[in-house]
């Protein structure tokens, strides 16, 4: 993980085969430029960031679902609990579930674990829009491979 | 049984915080209500849960952009409630 750059998956461990839910990991660094100011001397993962990795873990689902061909926007995170202090050196366990696919949005149920203790969680909705302009999707590709994103099950050519 | 309009008032008096007595069949949800794309997000999750539908929304926002048809014909009340009534019936046909 490298939160700075919001970098908050390490590795996508698994998609289920109804594309349904989605597990991955995320290691809190030992060292990162957030911790400069959050806080001096008392090292915590900020809440949104929390709040960021679950979204990344299910904007990976959703690209899995639609095969890259549009890309999921965070829209709305409702029932956001933070439950207790994350810091470096802490294997974050993140799950996500489809709730619902609408037409250009998506509803999901997501959860944040450490050592099989739930610590966040969240009710997230996604916009889910045609790629911008520009270099976005190539990057996003380039970023599935680095974490172990099973390209060759969940995206076209 | 309710009306289909009867569950789509409540959704939006719930979801949007409106008071469900100002919510008519002749209410626009745009430019009557205030109901902006976000929150109606929330109200297309719940009518699509309520009904076992799915709204075409971006469907209809394509044809409004491209001037095919007016956000009347599907954000009016009584003109959604007809939509959703006619995918119901598509979908037990």
């Amino acid at each position: 993980m490298r939160p700075e750059v919001f970098k908050m998956i390490d590795r996508v461990v698994s998609i289920d085969p109804s594309l349904d839910k989605i597990h991955c990991q995320g290691l809190v660094p030992q060292e990162s430029s957030i911790f400069d100011g959050h806080f001096p001397g008392h090292p915590i993962m900020p809440g949104v960031l929390l709040i960021e990795a679950m979204a990344q873990t299910t904007g990976w689902l959703i690209l899995a679902r639609n095969r890259f061909e549009k890309m999921p926007f965070l829209a709305t995170v409702k029932e956001g609990k933070l439950r207790t202090f994350v810091v470096p050196g802490q294997n974050l366990d993140l799950y996500s579930e489809i709730l619902h696919e609408g037409s250009g949005f998506v509803v999901a149920r997501t959860q944040g674990l450490i050592e099989g203790k739930l610590i966040c969680n969240a009710e997230l909705t996604f916009r889910v829009l045609p790629w911008p302009e520009g270099k976005m999707k190539a990057v996003v590709l380039k970023v599935a491979e680095h974490v172990n994103f099973p390209l060759t099950d969940f995206a076209n050519a | 049984m309710s009306s289909t309009f009867d569950t789509v008032a409540n959704i939006i008096a719930e979801t949007c915080d409106i008071p469900r007595d100002t919510i008519t069949p002749d209410s626009h949800a745009i430019d009557d209500l205030g109901i902006d794309s976000l929150d109606f997000l929330d109200i297309a999750f719940a009518i699509d849960k309520a009904f076992g539908i799915k709204l075409p929304l971006e469907q209809w926002t394509q044809e409004v952009n491209d001037g095919k048809a007016t956000t009347e014909q599907y954000f009016v009340l009584k003109n959604l409630c007809a939509r959703i009534d006619e995918l119901v019936a598509a979908k037990a046909a």
